[in-house]
């Protein structure tokens, strides 16, 4: 089977952001980037399938500025066969993001697309719930399992009581959660190697997707600041604190 | 302005946190219908009929809605989705499932997570972990939306009388089957609803010296949480995580036990009323947001913990 895996290029998991003094945007510049963490699992996944012998070919996409191809060679690297790039310089919200993709699946006609979750960065938990309605495609949203079998995949899914398995009809989409598996580790060669697998560029417009934004973001700031407490010196103190002061138990 | 609420539930109880999203639809206006889509959950229609502030409920009752598969629970509400100007969900697991497909279906954008309603086409919501707000203007007819829980009060669950309509099934998408599940055990309050919660984190050790926190959570009438290290050590099962990725919560009392307190468990728990930390580490990140802190091993702390509770018990 042919797996498509979509990738985001988003601020690293590590880095404190900051919203902009004039409450535009986030503080972006000078900030270290990285491929979505959810995506890395995504990415992982569809290489162990390939191991398994169950995938033929990855093919990793990523949509954004110039930049992202940093992304997906970093997928490259961990060991997708080729690489598409969507460029733009507008900003992508998820609907857009799930047409260019259906797009993209036009063309390829991949048996299974595997994205992350949810991004770090907007935290939508979107995109693969709108790729899989657009194509008419089942879904297996945050996967902590997946079994491919014939014509057929079995995803276990981490929902709010525990776990639930779906039987999805193939071609699917799968939306990665982050127990699903553990992301291996780039090595040098490898990402000598990935620099001559092939990446195709398309614009939007090559595609004949609008991708202009519908949600207006009016202002962004940051959330009201917790103050530190007090530290106290005994448990005694802290249930007499918590009894008498907090009335909390 | 018509308002359409998708009940979340297990075919027999209407969940709590369809009673927040009710409130956040009351904000919107007050013309508010509830879709009960399942399997003999007739009882769950009748219990969403009874809540203040909800005029009509729809019940769409038939096999194929038994477990809310995104496939066909989409296509009922977009079947259903003429005259609503606002389709709204909790922020669940379920509620984050469906919904996109929805919008996608209807051709609207998402707004995800909801805290605030500013006005009918303007909300707040948490991006980054939660660390930025981001007000958003969304200029579609529909607007669709999940709600966060913790950031709206639940609607009172009795006194209301609306009436219950039958709704017409869509047809079977056919694309996907449910197999199977293993939901967690426990006597516990659910996590999202608990007025206390006791949560453990790495410093726990193994999943056995998680029996010294349900103790003192069982003492305290308490729900037991997790972070994502406790979960990944696989100390406890993962509907147990509290952060970014896992639960978002916002309890009266959150005492956090061996958690260094990354931004992305900060993410699901800074709106706790009070924070409690214990940490044998001074310099972790927890203490900067906690309104108690102490700084002991908990392997000292929870058991003594566990008999001041007690006394404070015998003191009444």
């Amino acid at each position: 089977m042919k797996i498509l895996v979509a990738v985001k290029r988003v601020v690293d998991y590590n880095v404190k952001v900051r919203a902009k003094a004039d409450g535009s945007g986030v503080e972006t510049t000078n900030v270290k980037m990285s491929m979505n963490p959810f995506d890395e699992i995504a990415v992982e996944e569809a290489i162990r399938l390939q191991e398994a012998g169950t995938a033929k070919e990855i093919v990793a996409i990523s949509l954004g500025i110039a930049a992202c191809q940093d992304t997906i060679r970093t997928a490259l690297a961990m060991g997708a066969d080729r690489g598409i790039l969507v460029e733009t310089e507008v900003e992508l919200q998820p609907l857009a993001v799930a047409k260019l993709l259906q797009a993209v699946v036009d063309q390829e006609k991949p048996d299974l697309v595997i994205l992350g979750k949810q991004a770090i960065d907007d935290d939508a938990n979107q995109t693969g719930q709108m790729l899989a309605a657009l194509l008419g495609w089942p879904q297996g949203t945050f996967a902590s399992k997946v079994e491919v079998g014939a014509g057929t995949v079995n995803v276990t899914r981490e929902v709010d009581g525990g776990l639930e398995t779906v039987a999805l009809k193939l071609p699917a989409v799968v939306t990665t959660d982050l127990r699903l598996n553990e992301p291996r580790f780039v090595k040098l060669p490898n990402i000598m190697k990935a620099k001559k697998k092939p990446l195709a560029v398309f614009k939007p417009a090559d595609l004949g997707v609008d991708v202009a934004p519908r949600l207006i973001t009016l202002k962004v700031q940051e959330p009201p600041k917790r103050q530190a407490g007090i530290k106290v010196d005994s448990v005694a103190t802290l249930v007499d604190k918590l009894h008498n002061e907090a009335h909390a138990i | 302005m018509s308002i359409l609420v998708i009940a979340e539930h297990d075919n027999a109880v209407l969940k709590a946190a369809t009673l927040n999203t009710i409130t956040a639809a009351t904000q919107l206006g007050s013309d508010i219908a509830v879709l009960v889509a399942g399997h003999g959950c007739g009882a769950v229609a009748e219990a969403a009929a009874q809540v203040a502030g909800v005029k009509k409920v729809l019940l769409a009752d038939a096999p194929h809605y038994a477990y809310q598969l995104a496939e066909n629970m989409a296509a009922l509400v977009v079947s259903l989705a003429g005259g609503y100007s606002h389709i709204l969900a909790p922020s669940t697991a379920g509620g984050k499932n469906t919904l996109p497909r929805v919008a996608a279906l209807l051709d609207v954008a998402q707004i995800s997570d909801v805290i605030k309603v500013e006005s009918a086409d303007t909300f707040v919501r948490p991006i980054y972990a939660g660390n930025v707000l981001a007000t958003v203007q969304s200029k579609d007819s529909v607007k669709v939306m999940t709600v966060r829980g913790t950031a709206f009060p639940a609607a009172v669950a009795v006194g209301g009388s609306a009436s219950i309509e039958a709704a017409a099934p869509a047809a079977d998408a056919g694309i996907s089957r449910f197999v199977g599940q293993q939901l967690t055990q426990s006597d516990r309050p659910e996590l999202t609803a608990a007025r206390v919660i006791v949560s453990g984190g790495r410093g726990m050790g193994n999943g056995d010296n998680f029996k010294l926190l349900e103790d003192v959570a069982d003492k305290m009438g308490a729900a037991v949480g997790a972070s994502r290290a406790a979960v990944d050590a696989g100390f406890v099962p993962n509907d147990y995580q509290v952060g970014q990725t896992g639960k978002v919560v916002a309890p009266e009392l959150y005492v956090a036990v061996g958690i260094s307190g990354a931004i992305q468990h900060l993410a699901g728990m800074k709106d706790s009323k009070v924070i409690v930390a214990i940490n044998k580490d001074e310099e972790a990140p927890i203490f900067q947001v906690a309104d108690y802190g102490l700084v002991a091993d908990l392997f000292t702390a929870i058991p003594e913990l566990s008999k001041e509770l007690d006394k404070l018990k015998a003191a009444g």
